[in-house]
């Protein structure tokens, strides 16, 4: 079946067999390659998108779920919160291998929408379904420190 | 259990399905009535996603019920707390106010998954999915929770104490599913706790217990415990609630009342813990729990 979904901003249409993973069809049909394949079973959180506008995990979510709806994945995660985000995460050096940061992107920009100054106790929390298997957890979790301390969202 | 874990793809859904997306209640119940055992409902997909790539599932049919806008509420209505089968766990969290009353459900959701989970995973499918360590039976059995269960002939209820029957089985028939759990409003001077040992928070149950408690002028007028994980369903432990019920709500009586827990259970051993450890574990997990369902008696609720 074809189904039609908002991406990144975009309007995009793609025909889909109801077995496919919206995960896979990013990535394989759609070009999107920020959410990335790691576990497979919802352990890990490298896959996380918003699906309108909530975290999800894009391997445990069918393809034709996401027909008429909105998909954002890290690529898609703009404006001068994005940025601040971007700068605090190099700056403190919280992407080493870079696999998981698409996943800790997205919730690290879904948290601060969530909650505007999130303690260090909320950020990990929020990240807990979010592994970082360089074990940079602590860098990571001075990336988002460092944007509430800067005002986080306007 | 490690094994079959390596052997699946984890990347694909193996094999083909036809898909349904009913609008209503009456569209699924027809399709369901229609495709019996041979139709699976798909609400959140954290467990039956999981199960169908490592071909532990293999539905022909997949009814995906989450369009049926109408099943995602948590409400109040008169005595009772009713659960429609679409809400998640976070829908949980933020109706805090409501679940209050039932604090131990509130625990459950606290150590469920990470957020993504949380956003994707309904209450009414993890108690469909059966798993001896689900994090909301415990509190449903000790709240004497009824699942509401229907199909074209119409609805039924069944008693949570009778809803679980195996490792991923359940009373429901073919042609039924699950629209509403339904929890009495416990009385004041009650509340209720659940705690579980994990690897960490996020991972399944070695030992999940919940605790229920009324208590009048100091002495225990209701008691109702509950474990996961200790057996192949999840169980309500009568032989500890016997020697709660009359007596002093003191750690004494909590300490004495949870080692009888050992004759209500019969662990195994498996890739989360062993059979030995869940039995030396299981009665502090019930003393603890049920110290903190005292403690939010009166007072703070959680």
């Amino acid at each position: 079946m074809i189904i039609k979904f908002r991406l990144d901003g975009r309007d995009v249409s793609v025909e889909v067999e109801p077995n496919e993973l919206l995960l896979n069809v990013l990535r394989d049909k759609l070009g999107v390659k920020a959410p990335k394949y790691s576990c497979g079973i919802g352990e890990c959180g490298a896959c996380t998108v918003l699906l309108d506008g909530e975290p999800v995990l894009s391997c445990l979510t069918l393809a034709v779920d996401a027909n008429g709806r909105e998909v954002t994945t890290a690529s898609g995660i703009k404006g001068e919160e994005a940025e601040m985000l971007m700068k605090a995460f190099a700056e403190e050096g919280a992407v080493q291998c870079g696999f998981c940061t698409p996943g800790m992107f997205v919730m690290s920009y879904a948290l601060l929408h969530e909650k505007k100054r999130p303690t260090e106790e909320e950020i990990r929390e929020y990240l807990r379904g979010n592994l970082c298997r360089c074990t940079g957890y602590v860098n990571i979790v001075r990336g988002i420190e460092k944007v509430v301390e800067m005002g986080g969202k306007k | 259990m490690m094994s079959s874990l390596n052997r699946m793809n984890t990347r694909i859904i193996p094999f083909s399905f036809s898909y349904h997306e009913p609008t209503s209640l009456e569209e699924a119940l027809s399709l369901l009535s229609k495709l019996g055992a041979d139709g699976k409902i798909l609400a959140g997909g954290t467990d039956l996603i999981v199960k169908m790539k490592a071909r532990q599932a293999e539905p022909r049919h997949i009814i995906n019920i989450k369009k049926i806008k109408e099943l995602r509420y948590i409400t109040v209505d008169g005595d009772k707390i009713r659960i429609g089968a679409l809400a998640t766990w976070r829908d949980l969290e933020k109706s805090s106010h409501i679940i209050s009353r039932i604090p131990s459900l509130l625990d459950a959701a606290s150590v469920m998954g990470g957020v993504q989970i949380r956003n994707m995973a309904t209450i009414a499918g993890n108690i469909c999915n059966a798993s001896p360590a689900a994090d909301s039976a415990p509190p449903f059995l000790v709240h004497g929770a009824r699942v509401k269960a229907m199909s074209e002939n119409g609805a039924r209820f069944v008693p949570i104490d009778s809803f679980f029957i195996a490792p991923g089985k359940t009373a429901l028939m073919p042609e039924e599913m699950v629209v509403e759990i339904e929890i009495p409003l416990p009385p004041h001077s009650s509340s209720s706790a659940f705690l579980k040992l994990a690897r960490t928070s996020m991972d399944l149950a070695k030992v999940s217990a919940a605790a229920y408690l009324k208590v009048d002028g100091g002495t225990i007028e209701e008691a109702r415990v509950a474990l996961g994980a200790v057996a192949p369903k999840p169980i309500r432990a009568p032989s500890v609630e016997k020697e709660l019920i009359g007596k002093p709500a003191t750690e004494e009586t909590f300490k004495n009342a949870s080692k009888h827990v050992v004759k209500d259970i019969s662990p195994i051993d498996d890739i989360r813990s062993t059979a030995s450890y869940r039995k030396k574990t299981s009665p502090y997990l019930v003393t603890d729990a049920l110290l903190t369902a005292l403690s939010r008696i009166g007072g703070e609720k959680r």
